[in-house]
């Protein structure tokens, strides 16, 4: 088994899905409940996969990719089949895994209109392997397919099984990422003709991400870079997203059907972030430090921006989507930071994010479909009416907004603490006023958040949903899709070390490595000796 | 005088000829003519071998084609006219393949038509015989033969139709535009033959690359050419014959034109500009950066505004042609050393357009076949017609949503190696102009998307608008069209490698560059 999993283990958690995929395409659609069992097993078994990788994972040595698989694969352009894990991906991919077994047991009574589980559950998988080899690839051309793997599934899975204005959000949902993802391939373009090696000085023409990181952006000039970084801003920043590109995220989100917005908040947005730790900050080390005080500012704007759009909402979900500009704003600052205690705050922010919100959206799609409306105004005394739905609503709601003792707490503190020290060669006067500012968000959070608490989970039921027998509290299927993600909550606000003892490693090691490389990024090395 | 001319005569000796590199082409022209001949004796009694038989002649001629590349040593002919390489053999290849997806989606549309149908596989087959020959043509003279007998059968297919009035202006406008191209290029033709002396590319080469600056007469010669491809192309500004003909002819015609017709005005660009022009970048970069970013522009945002599917791929084969053409416009002769490694911008340039031919190839004749396909039910091509399409039938929208995707450039569909293959392309020699067509076709693709898009959500969201759900019955000639071009485009997605190895091609051995 170890073998196995040494050699063979991440291609085996990114192809179960598909596996599961292709032979559900093979059973003809009206056999449902075949088709749920075999994508709640396929699941399963990438989540058990995973399980064996991590506990295979030499965690003393989370710095260093393990589990690494090299092949050929398209030679003509110098392109390699590169797999790995470490201590930046473990989190995310656990995420991942975890996230598609809780949709599709949540989907077992809820496909949405217009039904067709078949479909529903096979994009439900080829999202799947999407999201887990964007997080495993370690090539970049890879890691552009994979990225771009998503998007796909996530299209139809608006546009069939949307709401209303579902044609326009899932048309722009598209837009927006490919020309993110093009201007995106253009810069891993320029990388691939452009990086040299450290040592030799001569040219690598590789896509190979360890070692672009190792050449760390040694021998392009310094205004190149920045172009180079600029492109892979807008392609990540797209998909964080960050202001300004947010403005798919409300439409995507308020039409997706519940599934589609839990997996698009609790992983899919991820992919942007994960982007800059991995790529874009450790292969252009020295533009990123150049960039970082841009970042800081627009995630500060993200922040103040998503929340003051939280309060001005009348629908529940657009209001959880704005939140997500906000909290993700949270995250890029902690980025922008470029220290090690940034990096890791922003991994964990990732993790409680995808979590919290994902759970925010699974509660609003079964409000929906028990009230039909998401209309704040309409709603009213779930606590009575639906008393456990409501206390979920508010357990995670509180989460949200970094009541310590919750996951959401871990994300959210340390980003703002991080921007009080950035790292040399940052400005720490600018970036403590973006901890002011960050700080003043975390107050509109809690202001929205307990405000959209108060006006749905409090109060008397509206009395047009008083005789309606389809109003019922939680039922088993929701209970075990959400159980795991509730109890995640708690664990990870009382232990966070569980996260960063496995991050901080890796993390540590990517900062570390622009000290062999005395372009431009010496400064970031030392302060990550510093406090690394 | 007879005497003196008998005499004359006498002096001439038989060239040798390679069979074997000839065999492609020979085998070809044969059942072209058997068919012609069973066409004459058998009237009616033929039709039913017509079809078996042109399908066999182009599989029968991509045999030679495949035992060629396996023995991989480039040959050549009649002093240096007629060259086989890899790169002439991948090019053959491409058309054969092509051609007979054609014919499995023609076999049904044409026998259900009410026309006669010998005719239209022996005049497809010729066509096809032009394009052969233009992947090994290396001389003005072979290049110009070889397109107009490419050319003129296409003309006919076009007015195929003949009881049709659409298809009657199709045939027109296509025969006007295309016999005005004929005429330009060929005018061009002679000036550069006036000032090298001779036919051969490789000597023209030699001759208009001998200044350092170009003559007046090179200038006047190589813009003219430039134009006659263009029309060839649908390239813009030359591009108003296409969306009228592509809409007025049949549908299997249109896909011949849009692929293979296409195809082959790029392989006689190419084959003029890598082995008879590379001197003289200074002449053809700006002109064809300039076509490349207005064909890009226009197809796209032209189609964004078109309600007929054929239409609407006709504005995208145009952008496609400014795709393709995008990464010629950095070709020269010059070796770039892009960060200490020595880069061959003309190799790569060529790769990126004939791995891109490949992957459109696939996805547009794809594409084409269900418009075939969903006409049997709905009888028309206007774009409201396929909404609803995946209610009734949910296995020609997702084949339909492959093709489009791909022709959109996302992965895992085929497309987006071809646009990689582009892009790269265009970034390595590293100059401010190849980085400026680099981000049109980034913008580009993000228009097209759009178009394609709206497509895919209306088969996919809308509801069905007369409520027939009756299925649309395929036959098997055109499932297996379906079959093999969705096959092809999935594998040079997953697996770029594949095609990506053959065509790992260089134009640059012919003149030593």
């Amino acid at each position: 088994m170890t073998d196995f999993l040494n050699t063979w283990g991440l291609t085996a958690v990114i192809f179960v899905p598909l596996i599961g995929a292709a032979v559900m395409m093979l059973i003809p659609e009206r056999e449902e409940e075949t088709h749920k069992l075999i994508a709640l097993l396929t699941s399963l078994l990438t989540l058990g996969f995973v399980a064996a990788l991590m506990i295979e994972f030499d965690y003393g040595d989370a710095g260093t990719m393990q589990f690494v698989q090299d092949k050929g694969w398209i030679d003509v352009i110098n392109s390699r089949y590169i797999l790995g894990l470490d201590g930046i991906s473990i989190p995310l991919l656990a995420l991942t895994v975890l996230i598609v077994p809780s949709v599709i047991v949540y989907s077992w009574h809820h496909i949405p209109h217009p039904g067709n589980a078949k479909a529903f559950l096979i994009l439900n998988l080829i999202l799947e392997t999407g999201m887990v080899g964007t997080f495993l690839a370690q090539d970049l051309i890879l890691f552009f397919l994979f990225f771009e793997v998503v998007l796909l599934p996530m299209f139809f899975m608006i546009a069939v099984w949307g709401g209303e204005d579902r044609r326009y959000a899932s048309l722009k949902f598209f837009l927006y990422t490919l020309f993110g993802s093009a201007l995106m391939l253009l810069g891993f373009l320029a990388l691939f003709f452009l990086a040299k090696d450290p040592v030799t000085g001569a040219a690598l023409h590789t896509f190979d991400m360890r070692a672009l990181t190792a050449s760390a952006g040694s021998g392009i000039v310094h205004s190149t870079q920045l172009w180079i970084f600029a492109a892979m801003f807008i392609g990540f920043g797209v998909k964080v997203p960050i202001f300004p590109f947010h403005t798919w995220l409300p439409d995507a989100h308020t039409q997706a059907p519940t599934q589609g917005s839990v997996i698009l908040a609790a992983v899919l947005l991820k992919l942007g972030t994960y982007g800059f730790l991995r790529i874009a900050i450790p292969i252009l080390p020295g533009a990123a430090t150049t960039w970082a005080p841009w970042i800081g500012l627009v995630a500060v704007i993200g922040i103040i921006y998503g929340g003051l759009a939280c309060l001005a909402q009348t629908d529940m979900k657009r209001l959880i989507a704005f939140s997500s500009v906000a909290h993700m704003g949270f995250v890029m600052l902690a980025i922008a930071t470029m220290t090690p205690f940034g990096f890791n705050a922003a991994i964990y922010g990732m993790v409680a994010h995808g979590l919290i919100t994902g759970m925010l959206f699974f509660v609003a799609g079964s409000v929906k479909e028990r009230f039909h409306t998401l209309d704040i105004k309409r709603l009213g005394g779930l606590l009575i009416s639906v008393p456990k739905l409501g206390w979920i609503l508010g357990i995670v709601t509180m989460a949200s907004l970094g009541l310590p003792g919750l996951a959401g707490f871990w994300g959210e503190f340390p980003a703002i603490l991080a921007a009080y020290n950035p790292a040399n060669g940052l400005s720490p006067s600018i970036f403590r006023t973006f901890m002011v500012i960050a700080a003043l968000g975390t107050v509109l959070a809690a202001g929205y958040l307990l405000w959209l608490y108060q006006r749905v989970g409090m109060g008397e039921p509206s009395e047009e949903f008083a005789a309606d027998p389809g109003i019922t509290d939680v039922n088993t299927r929701e209970w075990l899709a959400w159980t795991p993600l509730l109890a995640l909550i708690v664990v990870f606000g009382f232990l966070p070390g569980l996260i960063f003892n496995v991050t901080d490693p890796a993390v540590v090691q990517i900062l570390d490595n622009c000290l062999q490389n005395a372009d431009g990024c010496t400064a970031v090395a030392q302060s990550a000796l510093g406090r690394g | 005088m007879l005497a003196a001319l008998v005499q004359a005569g006498g002096s001439f000796s038989r060239p040798s000829v390679d069979w074997h590199a000839a065999s492609p082409e020979l085998i070809l022209l044969g059942v072209g003519v058997l068919i012609t001949v069973i066409d004459v004796v058998w009237k009616q009694r033929a039709r039913s071998l017509v079809v078996g038989l042109s399908s066999v002649g182009l599989l029968a001629a991509l045999v030679p084609v495949v035992t060629l590349a396996v023995d991989g040593t480039p040959r050549s002919m009649f002093g240096g006219a007629f060259v086989v390489d890899d790169y002439a053999l991948i090019m053959k290849a491409i058309f054969l393949l092509s051609a007979y997806v054609v014919v499995l989606m023609s076999t049904n549309y044409i026998a259900e038509g009410d026309y006669w149908e010998n005719e239209y596989y022996s005049m497809l087959l010729t066509s096809v015989l032009g394009m052969l020959l233009m992947t090994s043509a290396r001389d003005l003279i072979s290049i110009f033969v070889a397109l107009e007998l490419l050319s003129i059968p296409a003309y006919m297919l076009a007015t195929w139709r003949k009881r049709d009035l659409k298809s009657n202006e199709a045939g027109l406008k296509y025969y006007l535009m295309g016999v005005f191209a004929s005429a330009i290029m060929l005018y061009g033709m002679s000036l550069l033959y006036g000032s090298a002396g001779t036919t051969l590319l490789t000597g023209i080469n030699k001759a208009v690359s001998a200044t350092d600056k170009p003559t007046a007469v090179v200038t006047l010669g190589v813009v003219f050419v430039l134009i006659g491809f263009a029309f060839k192309v649908s390239a813009v500004p030359f591009h108003t014959w296409a969306p009228d003909t592509y809409e007025g002819a049949p549908t299997p015609v249109t896909a011949f034109l849009s692929v293979a017709s296409k195809a082959a005005g790029f392989v006689g660009l190419m084959n003029i500009l890598f082995v008879g022009l590379i001197g003289r970048s200074d002449v053809y970069q700006p002109l064809i950066w300039i076509l490349a970013a207005a064909s890009m522009i226009v197809g796209n945002t032209v189609a964004l505004r078109q309600t007929n599917i054929v239409r609407m791929l006709a504005y995208s084969s145009i952008a496609h042609a400014g795709y393709m053409l995008a990464p010629l416009a950095v070709v020269s002769a010059d070796v770039v050393f892009a960060g200490g490694g020595s880069v061959v911008v003309a190799d790569q340039a060529l790769r990126a357009t004939v791995t891109y031919l490949a992957i459109y190839a696939a996805a547009n004749l794809g594409a084409f076949a269900v418009v075939i396909a969903v006409a049997r039910k709905i009888r028309t091509a206007e774009i409201d017609g396929y909404q609803g399409l995946f209610r009734y039938a949910p296995g020609l929208t997702v084949l339909m949503t492959i093709f489009l995707f791909s022709l959109a450039g996302i992965p895992p569909l085929g497309g987006w190696f071809g646009k990689f293959r582009v892009l790269e392309a265009l970034i390595s020699p590293g100059t401010a102009w190849g980085s400026t067509l680099a981000l049109l076709v980034v913008v580009n693709s993000v228009v097209a998307l759009y178009y394609y898009g709206r497509v895919a959500v209306k088969m996919w969201v809308e509801e069905v608008p007369d409520g027939d759900m009756t299925p649309v019955r395929v036959p098997v000639s055109l499932a297996a069209a379906l079959g093999l071009t969705a096959v092809a485009t999935l594998a040079f997605g997953v697996g770029p490698g594949l095609i990506g190895h053959f065509t790992e091609v260089s134009l640059l051995a012919g003149i030593g560059g």
